[in-house]
């Protein structure tokens, strides 16, 4: 593709993912050399970045805005907790995994995952 | 020069601005992205990112909102023909476009007014909180740039005696030594601030904001995706692009064919290309040095250019 837009949803996350995710688009790791960027809406984006596991309050609002993504899109779980609910299996508000809740494309492991492994995982959706 | 020959010049001259500002928009705002990034002590996206992206967005799924209307629709498209024509009769390349007594500034103003409007109602018809704020917004400074882009309009028209854009261009060709008027000093001025407002650059809107609650124009276009969206984005960079090649030729005229011969129109395009990428990279660095006003302060910033226009007005009148 070359470009690729993308809308963050945090699920219910501690809030380590996103503070990498932030530096991945900072000046040190800048994803945006790449084609990617963060968009404001679903509707201009190509893929979904989720992070955290889906708690019961976002499950909804993260199917809704993955189906408000228009086609071809990507759903892209960051972390071990969008991955497999991590440090938070079992937890009384949690539902399951970013899988369970809207079909997962590419998972990116790692509590957090360090921002080359998100850019890594980037530029393997964006061929650059 | 026999008409048919003259009519064939000024249709072409027409396509090559209209190619020009079609496929320039998009790679000035790569070019001024890059300068951003540059400056802020990033790589930034290449330069013809925005190309890549519309052409992927060209090839993606429809999307429209349960409720909206036929205006959805068309808002998207009506803005890129109103620039398209608004390209193709002003004299960016040449002083001799397509259908030159109609290239009046105030059909110009109100052309692109068409395109925003419909813009502006598509934001509302999509249904969502944030479109109808963005919109509001939007129509906010739209009718707070208005009088002074009619003023300065006003005070330009007063060196050729008419509102005719590629009359002004010619007459300050003819005569160089009115390039400096104090009157259109003031008159640029104003038309610059006016063209940053219209076109939804820093310090009035932020182009690059996630946050809702901050956004003027990318409120109102949160609903489009897919081709359409392709289309906004087309638009709104041909439309910055049209205004800037506009304001450049209002500056300094010089390079501007006054026939359609080959050559004149072949250092023509280059003249405009090289004046807008001038004025494009020195937008850009301006913004990074500055922020976003608060938006409550944008009818002051906007007052200062009505100002600026009437003292333009003054001046002129006053010289005479
Ligand atoms: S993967 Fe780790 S850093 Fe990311 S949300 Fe889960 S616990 Fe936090």
């Amino acid at each position: 593709m070359g470009s690729l837009q993308l809308r963050h949803v945090d699920a219910g996350s501690c809030n380590g993912c996103e503070i990498e995710i932030a530096s991945v688009f900072g000046p040190v790791y800048d994803a945006e050399r790449f084609g990617t960027r963060l968009v404001a809406s679903p509707r201009h984006a190509d893929g979904v970045l989720v992070t955290g596991p889906v708690t019961r309050n976002m499950a909804v609002p993260l199917k809704k805005t993955v189906e408000a993504t228009p086609q071809p899109r990507v759903v892209i779980a960051v972390g071990d907790c969008a991955h497999d609910c991590g440090v938070f299996r079992g937890g009384y508000g949690v539902v399951g995994s970013v899988n369970d809740v809207v079909p997962v494309d590419v998972s990116i492991p790692g509590c957090p995952p360090h921002p080359t492994a998100i850019i890594e995982a980037l530029r393997g959706i964006t061929r650059r | 020069m026999s008409t048919i020959s003259h009519v064939i010049g000024t249709g072409i001259s027409s396509a090559v601005q209209v190619a020009v500002v079609a496929v320039g928009g998009p790679v000035l705002v790569g070019v001024m992205r890059k300068v951003r990034c540059r400056l802020e002590g990033r790589v930034g996206p290449p330069v013809l990112q925005p190309l890549v992206d519309i052409r992927k967005l060209f090839r993606k799924q429809r999307f429209r909102p349960d409720q909206a209307t036929w205006i959805f629709t068309l808002a998207p498209v009506m803005l890129v023909a109103t620039v398209v024509v608004a390209a193709a009769i002003t004299p960016l390349v040449t002083t001799h476009p397509a259908l030159r007594a109609s290239s009046d500034l105030f059909v110009l103003v109100y052309l692109l007014l068409v395109g925003s409007t419909l813009l502006a109602l598509a934001g509302l018809d999509a249904g969502t909180a944030f479109g109808g704020m963005g919109s509001s917004r939007a129509v906010t400074i739209g009718a707070l740039a208005e009088p002074a882009l009619l003023v300065t309009i006003l005070a330009l028209s007063t060196t050729a005696h008419s509102s005719n854009l590629p009359a002004i261009v010619s007459a300050i060709l003819a005569h160089p030594e009115s390039v400096a008027t104090p009157q259109r000093l003031f008159a640029l001025g104003a038309l610059l601030i006016v063209i940053v407002a219209e076109s939804g650059r820093l310090p009035v809107d932020n182009p690059a904001t996630h946050l809702e609650l901050t956004m003027v124009h990318e409120a109102m276009i949160l609903e489009y995706a897919g081709p359409d969206l392709a289309l906004v984005t087309v638009g709104e960079a041909m439309r910055l692009t049209l205004l800037l090649g506009i304001f450049v030729n209002l500056v300094a005229p010089w390079g501007v064919a006054t026939s359609t011969s080959v050559s004149g129109v072949v250092v023509g395009l280059a003249s405009v290309v090289a004046k807008v990428a001038v004025v494009g990279v020195f937008l850009a660095v301006f913004e990074v040095f500055i922020a976003k006003v608060r938006l409550f302060r944008v009818p002051e910033l906007l007052a200062g250019a009505f100002v600026l226009a009437l003292l333009g007005v003054v001046s002129g009148l006053v010289a005479k």
